[in-house]
C-alpha cells in the first residue's frame, strides 16, 4: 500500500517538473542556508575555543598600577609597586595552583649574521605550568636558574624560524642586549591570542636574569606583573578577593585610597570572546531557519493548488473506494518527498559550499553530523507540518462534489 | 437463488439550500434482485441522480432504509462506506473518469490498491480485465491515446476488478456515439447475462431499452417501474 503511494507521490512529483524542481528549491535554500550558517557559526565558535585553550585557564594578571612624579603620571605597568615578595605571598591563598612575577618587554635578539625583534618574558617555571606552555625539545629552565640568573632561553617557534633556518636551536647561543643565552628548549606552537597578536614571538627567560641582564629595574624584586591561575572557575571570585585584600594590607593602602595594582581576568576576556561567536553563530542560524520557514510555506501554497486542481481526482479516488486517510496519507506523502527530496539537494549545497568557503577564505568550517541531522530532521517536519493543512483539505472534500468538479 | 443486492424503503433525502430546505427524494420503495440490469430514467431534477448517490454509498439519506446486500448502509461511518464502494459497487461514469497520468494498466488496478493487493497479483488481474473488455495489448497506454469507446471499456474494466455485485452506470453512453453506445451496451449485457447486477442511468429511451426493467422518477418519487417491452420472458 505504502510502497504503490510512494510510486503514486513520485508520478506527481514528475507530471510537473517545473513546479515541483522550484517547491523544492525553497526548501533547498532554506536548508542549504542553514547548513552552511551552522558550519560558519560553528567554525568560528571552534577558531576561538582554540585560541583561548592556548592561552591558559581560569588565568589573573595582576599589573602593578601607576605612579605619578611630580605631576606626570605613567601608565598601569610601570610603577614598582608590586615585587616577588608579593608573588611568594599570593603563593600562599588557598584556592590558587600557580603564581608567576613576570616582566617582560621587547627586545632584539642577534643569532650569527641575523637579528630578529620578540618579546622577552622574565618569568619563573609556573608561567609554564599556567599557561599551559609545552616544551617540544630540549627542556625548561628550573627555580635553581632563576635564583641563580642563569643565561638560559627558551624560544618559541616563530623565533625559531626567523633565527634558526633548518638548524636545532637547542644549544646554540642568542644575544640579547649583548647578553649570550644558551637555548635549552623550544616551547609548543600556540598561535594567534585574542588580540590577534603572535603567542609564539616569544623568548622566556629566568626572571632574575630578564631583570639584571635585559630590563634593569628601579628598584630590585620589582616586578610589572604576577600571573595566577585559580584551580577552578568556581574558586575565581574568591580569588580576586583574597588576592586584593592581601595585596592592600601587604601595600599598605588606606581604608579609602584607591589600590595601586589592577587584577585582569583573562577568562573575562575568553568569555566575551566566546559568547560573540555563540550569538554570531545564532544568529546565522535564525536567519537561515526563517528561509526554511520560507520554504516550507512554498511547499503549503503548492499543495493547496494542487489539491484544487486534482480535486475530480480525489473523487474518482474515493468513488472506488479511497478511505479519508488513504488520501490524506497520499498528499501528506508527496508534500514530505518533496520536503526531503529538497533537504537532500540542499544538503549536498550547504555542505559543498561550506568547502568552498574554507577553500576560498581560510575560515574554520565545522561540519558536524549533529547540524545535518537537525537539518533534515526540521526539513521532514517543515514537509508534515505544511503538508499537512492542504491533505486535510483533500482528504475532507465531499466525493459527489469532487465528481462534479471541472 | 434469488437474493435482493438493493432494498430501498422510504428513502428520502433533503438538501439545505438557500431558499430553505429543499426535497430532492421524497420517501422511495424499491427492491432490485440479483443478477437484473434496471435502467433509472428521470428528467434532469427528477431525483435520479440523487437516488444514484445514495446507492452508490457517496451521500447518505436523510431518512428510510437502504440494505446493500442485505447490510444497512443508512448510517455508516465514511470509512465503512468507502470499502462498500471499493468491493461491492463498481462505479462507471459518463465522463470515463480515468486517471490522465497513468497507465490503462494502472488505471484498472486503482481499486485494488485502496483493498491493499500486492502490486504483481494487482497488474495481473488488471491485464485480465483489460482482456475481457477487449483491450489486450493496450496495458501500458495513456487514456489520452485512445478513443472515448475504449476509455469507457477501459472504466468498466476498472468497475469490474474487485468482482462487485453490483455495477452502477451513470450515463455511461452520454459521450459516445450511437454506433459505439451499441457496442458498450452490448458489453453491458454480455455482463448480465454472467450475473453481475446492473444498474443505469439514462434519459434515452434506446439506451434504456437494453435493460431488463425500467424505473422513471419525476419529482422525487418513482412513477413508473415496468418490465422493458419485449424483455418480459428474459427478467426474473
Amino acid at each position: 500500500m505504502l510502497a504503490a503511494m510512494f510510486g503514486e507521490a513520485w508520478h506527481a512529483m514528475g507530471a510537473n517538473r517545473m513546479r515541483t524542481a522550484l517547491t523544492m528549491l525553497g526548501m533547498v535554500i532554506g536548508v542549504g542556508s542553514v547548513v552552511l550558517m551552522m558550519a560558519i557559526g560553528q567554525g568560528a565558535q571552534y577558531a576561538v575555543a582554540q585560541t583561548i585553550s592556548t592561552m591558559g585557564s581560569n588565568l589573573y594578571i595582576v599589573v602593578s598600577g601607576s605612579t605619578s612624579a611630580s605631576g606626570v603620571r605613567t601608565g598601569s605597568g610601570f610603577g614598582p609597586t608590586l615585587t616577588v615578595a608579593d608573588a611568594d605571598a599570593i603563593t600562599e591563598l588557598d584556592d590558587i595552583t600557580h603564581v608567576a612575577p613576570v616582566h617582560q618587554g621587547t627586545q632584539q635578539l642577534v643569532y650569527g649574521a641575523k637579528n630578529w625583534s620578540a618579546t622577552i618574558v622574565g618569568t619563573t617555571p609556573s608561567y609554564l605550568d599556567a599557561r599551559a606552555w609545552s616544551i617540544i625539545s630540549g627542556y625548561a629552565f628550573s627555580e635553581s636558574d632563576v635564583r641563580s640568573a642563569t643565561r638560559v632561553a627558551l624560544v618559541g617557534k616563530t623565533v625559531v624560524e626567523n633565527l634558526f633556518d633548518k638548524e636545532d636551536p637547542v644549544g646554540k647561543t642568542i644575544r640579547i642586549r649583548q647578553t649570550p643565552f644558551t637555548i635549552i628548549g623550544v616551547l609548543g606552537a600556540k598561535g594567534q591570542n585574542l588580540d590577534g597578536r603572535d603567542q609564539d614571538d616569544t623568548v622566556i627567560i629566568p626572571l632574575t636574569t630578564a631583570q639584571r641582564k635585559v630590563f634593569g629595574v628601579p628598584f630590585a624584586g620589582s616586578v610589572r606583573t604576577i600571573v595566577l591561575q585559580a584551580s577552578s572557575a568556581e574558586a575565581m571570585p574568591a580569588v580576586e578577593k583574597s588576592v586584593t585584600a592581601l595585596l592592600r594590607q601587604r601595600h599598605r593602602i588606606r581604608e579609602d585610597a584607591d589600590n595601586d595594582f589592577y587584577i585582569r581576568n583573562l577568562a573575562a576576556a575568553a568569555d566575551s570572546a566566546a559568547e560573540t561567536t555563540r550569538v554570531m553563530s545564532l544568529l546565522l542560524g535564525a536567519i537561515a531557519s526563517v528561509s526554511l520557514l520560507v520554504g516550507g510555506i512554498g511547499i503549503m501554497n503548492i499543495m493547496l493548488v494542487s489539491v484544487t486542481e486534482r480535486t475530480r481526482e480525489i473523487g474518482i479516488r474515493m468513488a472506488i473506494g479511497a478511505r479519508q486517510k488513504d488520501i490524506l496519507t497520499q498528499f501528506l506523502l508527496e508534500a514530505i518527498m518533496i520536503s526531503i527530496a529538497g533537504c537532500l539537494i540542499g544538503l549536498i549545497l550547504g555542505i559543498g559550499g561550506a568547502l568552498l568557503v574554507n577553500a576560498i577564505t581560510d575560515m574554520v568550517i565545522v561540519i558536524s553530523g549533529g547540524s545535518v541531522i537537525v537539518a533534515f530532521v526540521v526539513a521532514a517536519g517543515v514537509g508534515v507540518f505544511f503538508g499537512f493543512y492542504p491533505a486535510r483539505k483533500a482528504a475532507a472534500l465531499d466525493p459527489i462534489e469532487a465528481l462534479r468538479y471541472q | 437463488m434469488s437474493a435482493a443486492v438493493i432494498r430501498v424503503s422510504g428513502l428520502a433525502k433533503s438538501y439545505v439550500t438557500a431558499a430553505g430546505l429543499f426535497p430532492a427524494l421524497k420517501g422511495v420503495n424499491l427492491t432490485i434482485q440479483r443478477g437484473e440490469f434496471v435502467a433509472v430514467m428521470g428528467a434532469s431534477g427528477s431525483g435520479k441522480s440523487t437516488f444514484m448517490n445514495l446507492l452508490g454509498c457517496l451521500d447518505t439519506p436523510t431518512d428510510g432504509d437502504y440494505y446493500l446486500v442485505e447490510r444497512n448502509v443508512g448510517h455508516m461511518p465514511s470509512d465503512e462506506l468507502a470499502t462498500l464502494r471499493n468491493r461491492t459497487i463498481g462505479f462507471v461514469f459518463q465522463g470515463f473518469n480515468l486517471l490522465p497520468r497513468m497507465s490503462l494498466e494502472d488505471n484498472v488496478a486503482l481499486p485494488l490498491v485502496y483493498s491493499h493487493i500486492e502490486r504483481e497479483p494487482r497488474r495481473e488481474q488488471a491485464r485480465r480485465m483489460l482482456a475481457k473488455v477487449g483491450l489486450e495489448g493496450y496495458a501500458q497506454s495513456l487514456p489520452a491515446r485512445i478513443s472515448g469507446g475504449q476509455q469507457q471499456r477501459v472504466a468498466i474494466a476498472r468497475a469490474l476488478i474487485n468482482t462487485p455485485q453490483l455495477i452502477l452506470a451513470d450515463e455511461p453512453t452520454g459521450n459516445l456515439d450511437s454506433h459505439t453506445s451499441e457496442e458498450i451496451m452490448a458489453l453491458f449485457e454480455e455482463l448480465n447475462n454472467e450475473g453481475i447486477t446492473i444498474i443505469l442511468v439514462t434519459h434515452e429511451a434506446d439506451i434504456a431499452a437494453h435493460a431488463k426493467r425500467q424505473v422513471r422518477f419525476l419529482d422525487g418519487h418513482i412513477v413508473s417501474d415496468i418490465p422493458t417491452p419485449g424483455k418480459e420472458a428474459a427478467s426474473c
